[in-house]
């Protein structure tokens, strides 16, 4: 019998929200030149929450020519050590700022603030304060005793988690000297506008940061631009393909993070009340919008009925809701689009034959939501155990040897990510060593770390963010 | 009879290296190689399409294996090779110097070159993991650890002017970190390429972890940049600018990890190399795991 809560929302009133927004470049917010605005909305209730510009070939044009300014003028002559105490001061401000960036993210994105409060916000200024400190130690980093930067990075981030996202992408890049043009997803603009004002309230030297919003256009203009050194995109597989080719014979450097289909793999070893909590936090944290999300579970067969009703007994308790209610453990869907998207692989998913199932519980009238779903009797050839969801829906398929799990779990484009859940040491490693996944998780799912190196093998993208090796992305090693 | 001489030599025929074995072009095809001044020097096998794929089967099928084998084994293995290249340097030496148009003594230099290439890129094998991986100071209580492996098959479009020490230079560091690969010889000096995959052979390098297609870029690089189950190219060899483009637009139908040819045309192989083509391909893993009691 679940307990009952009371509602315990957390305030907007810390949010001061202007009506409309310009773009960031050259260190101030401007007007468009010809481009249109668009509106973005809390996909919670519908409301709108502001009108965004939508950033026009001329607009990219400008944007990159000030990040190109600040380039040779200023960001790249000047030490390591001073561009070091710029990201901290960064870093400072994004936590003095936490409070109004959490509630921010959560409205406009429909993440718990749980989740923007607990991880988003204090993960994106660790990643300030980690790449800080190397500003003015990049030749230790093993890219050579004198690597350069690259020029001006163009980056392209997604809906899921904006501030996080930005963060992954700004910080390596300005700590190794570049500067960036960087354009939000279409739906989630306004923390990265609020990011804008606090380069401003840093000082960072105009054009360092250059922030764009806009849709798809907006970005292919600038990924396209000649004169952006450095391609830093995170979103779908399609996209990534997209840009490789649109690069292609150009000089460009590029990296990818982009889809994935994890495998979290559950021995019947495993502690299985810990299995549990990693198999919802693997695919409901964030409402299933992580591309590394644990989306495909593999139950050995012996555990198969356990696990199930423990997980299902777990999946009643989750409470879908309010965003800013800090009680809420799965918030809104990003978009219409996204729900449409999730509603009809989850049909799919029915008409190829396997069982749906899902808790009942009251979705709130407005807004767009979709409740914690699991199928059971999947197959590996059906469609929901092959392409990326990106939503709250698992499909649990089984094995019976370790070697079959391997197999399983590999059976994809994709490799962004795994989970294994034993007991076993020695069963983790020989595990760990056979998934061809960027990152394995071992008795935990889904942590991040700004000293942790994250991105995938295969069609899920090339390059790492995070750690030393995510320098690699923005240097040229001077050791060639 | 005039113009014969006392013993007619033996002349070798040049084949592919797929999985180990000699076949030649399934097609049937054949191409002349010329030297330095145009003279005839042999006809090498003109690789098809089906050749192409069957090498990239060959080097899937090894891949398991030689990945997974110690790094330890893996630096051996390629020393073995450099031993190998040694005893038959005189071989080489003459085989650089007329596809390359050399003096003895030049082609002799970079033979020599090409040897001590091998065993730098040996002794990398069991060091490459402690240099570029480690341990994550992550804040919280996880043992996080990076560490490199290899990319899976890999095709390489090899120098088309320097035939074996920027072969081996663009070759040994691939395999030596676990990949296995396709290589496509230079177009107009396949020679020497044909010759190594005879000392790999006979050398301890599994069959398939070496594959060797002699033929036309234009023809056979298309084939593999296009090939699902080829994971990354190295287009150092490919001296057409709109080719390049091509193979690169057809490599990001899966997302191969691409290595453009150098812009400034072929370097100078005989410099010391870093560690960028050590480590172009090769993934980086991170492991995640609690710590408690």
């Amino acid at each position: 019998m679940p307990f009952d809560y009371a509602p315990a929302p957390e305030s907007r009133a810390i949010v001061d929200l202007d009506s409309s927004y310009g773009l960031f470049i050259g260190g101030e917010f401007v007007e468009s030149e010809g481009g249109r605005t668009f509106k973005s909305v809390s996909p919670a209730t519908e409301e709108v929450l502001a009108e965004v510009t939508e950033a026009s070939a001329d607009d990219v044009d400008r944007a990159v020519k000030a990040a190109r300014r600040a380039f040779t003028e200023t960001w790249a002559p000047m030490p390591g050590a001073e561009r070091a105490k710029y990201l901290f001061r960064i870093a400072r401000m994004v936590q003095e700022r936490s409070r109004e960036l959490a509630v921010l993210e959560s409205l406009d994105n429909g993440k718990p603030i749980r989740e923007s409060r607990d991880v988003d916000v204090p993960q994106a200024a660790a990643n300030f304060f980690y790449y800080a400190g190397w500003a003015d130690k990049l030749g230790h980093a093993g890219y050579g005793n004198d690597p350069q930067p690259l020029g001006v990075a163009g980056q392209v981030i997604p809906w899921n988690f904006p501030l996080l996202m930005l963060a992954w992408k700004i910080a390596p890049a300005l700590a190794g000297g570049n500067t960036v043009v960087l354009k939000p997803a279409e739906t989630t603009s306004l923390t990265a506008l609020a990011f804008a004002d606090i380069c401003r309230q840093a000082e960072l030297p105009a054009g360092v940061v250059n922030i764009l919003t806009g849709a798809g256009e907006t970005g292919r203009a600038l990924v396209e631009h000649p004169d952006v050194d450095k391609v830093a995109f995170t979103g779908s597989t399609e996209v990534g393909k997209a840009i490789a080719r649109g690069i292609a014979g150009s000089r460009k450097s590029v990296t990818l993070e982009l889809g994935g289909k994890a495998a979290n793999v559950v021995f019947d070893d495993a502690p299985l009340d810990q299995a549990v909590e990693g198999i919802v936090n693997g695919i409901f944290f964030n409402q299933g919008h992580v591309c590394c999300a644990g989306s495909r579970l593999l139950v050995q067969e012996s555990v198969y009925d356990e696990v199930l009703s423990r997980l299902k007994r777990r999946m009643a308790t989750l409470r879908v809701g309010d965003p800013l209610d800090k009680n809420t453990d799965v918030g809104a869907i990003n978009s219409a689009e996204q729900l449409a998207k999730i509603r009809e692989l989850s049909a799919v998913g029915e008409s190829e034959g396997a069982q749906r199932w899902a808790p009942s519980c009251q979705l709130p009238e407005r807004g767009y939501w979709f409740p914690p779903t699991v199928f059971t009797g999947v197959s590996q050839a059906h469609r929901i155990a092959r392409e990326e969801i990106f939503g709250p829906v698992l499909s649990v398929l089984t094995f019976r040897t370790p070697a079959e799990a391997v197999e399983k779990a590999n059976n994809t484009p994709y490799g962004l990510s795994a989970g294994v859940w034993t007991e076993k040491g020695s069963r983790i490693l020989w595990m760990a060593d056979r998934l061809r996944a960027g990152v394995v998780w071992a008795n935990t799912f889904n942590r991040f770390d700004p000293a942790s190196p994250f991105g995938g093998y295969k069609e899920s993208g090339y390059g790492r963010e995070g750690g030393r090796h995510g320098l690699a992305a923005y240097l040229r090693r001077s050791d060639r | 009879m005039a113009g014969a001489p006392a013993r007619v030599d033996v002349r070798k025929t040049y084949k592919l290296f797929i999985g180990g074995a000699f076949p030649r072009s399934e097609s049937g095809r054949s191409y002349p190689v010329t030297d330095a001044e145009d003279g005839f020097l042999a006809n090498a096998a003109l690789a098809s399409r089906k050749d192409a794929r069957d090498a990239v089967v060959s080097a899937r099928k090894a891949f398991g294996g030689w990945s997974g084998a110690t790094a330890y084994n893996r630096g051996q293995v390629v020393y073995r090779v450099a031993e190998l290249l040694e005893g038959r340097r005189g071989q080489f030496v003459d085989e650089v110097a007329r596809s390359e148009g050399l003096s003895a003594a030049a082609a002799e230099a970079l033979v020599e070159v090409a040897v001590d290439r091998l065993v730098w890129y040996a002794g990398w094998a069991d060091k490459v993991a402690q240099v570029v991986g480690g341990t994550n100071p992550v804040a919280g209580p996880y043992f996080d650890f990076s560490l490199p492996e290899p990319t899976g098959v890999v095709a390489i479009v090899a120098p088309q002017r320097s035939s074996l020490l920027g072969l081996l230079s663009v070759l040994a560091p691939v395999i030596v970190t676990g990949n296995t690969c396709v290589l496509l010889a230079s177009e107009p000096r396949p020679l020497p390429a044909v010759t190594l995959s005879e000392v790999l052979a006979t050398s301890d390098v599994p069959a398939g972890v070496v594959n060797v297609l002699t033929g036309r870029v234009q023809e056979v690089a298309g084939w593999l940049a296009s090939h699902m189950d080829v994971n990354a190219i190295d287009l150092t060899g490919v001296t057409d600018a709109d080719l390049a483009r091509d193979l690169e637009v057809a490599a990001a139908d899966n997302l191969k990890r691409v290595r453009r040819a150098p812009l400034d045309g072929e370097p100078d192989w005989t410099d010391a190399p870093g560690l960028d083509r050590l480590t172009w391909a090769l993934e980086t893993k991170t492991v995640w795991h609690p710590i408690g009691v």
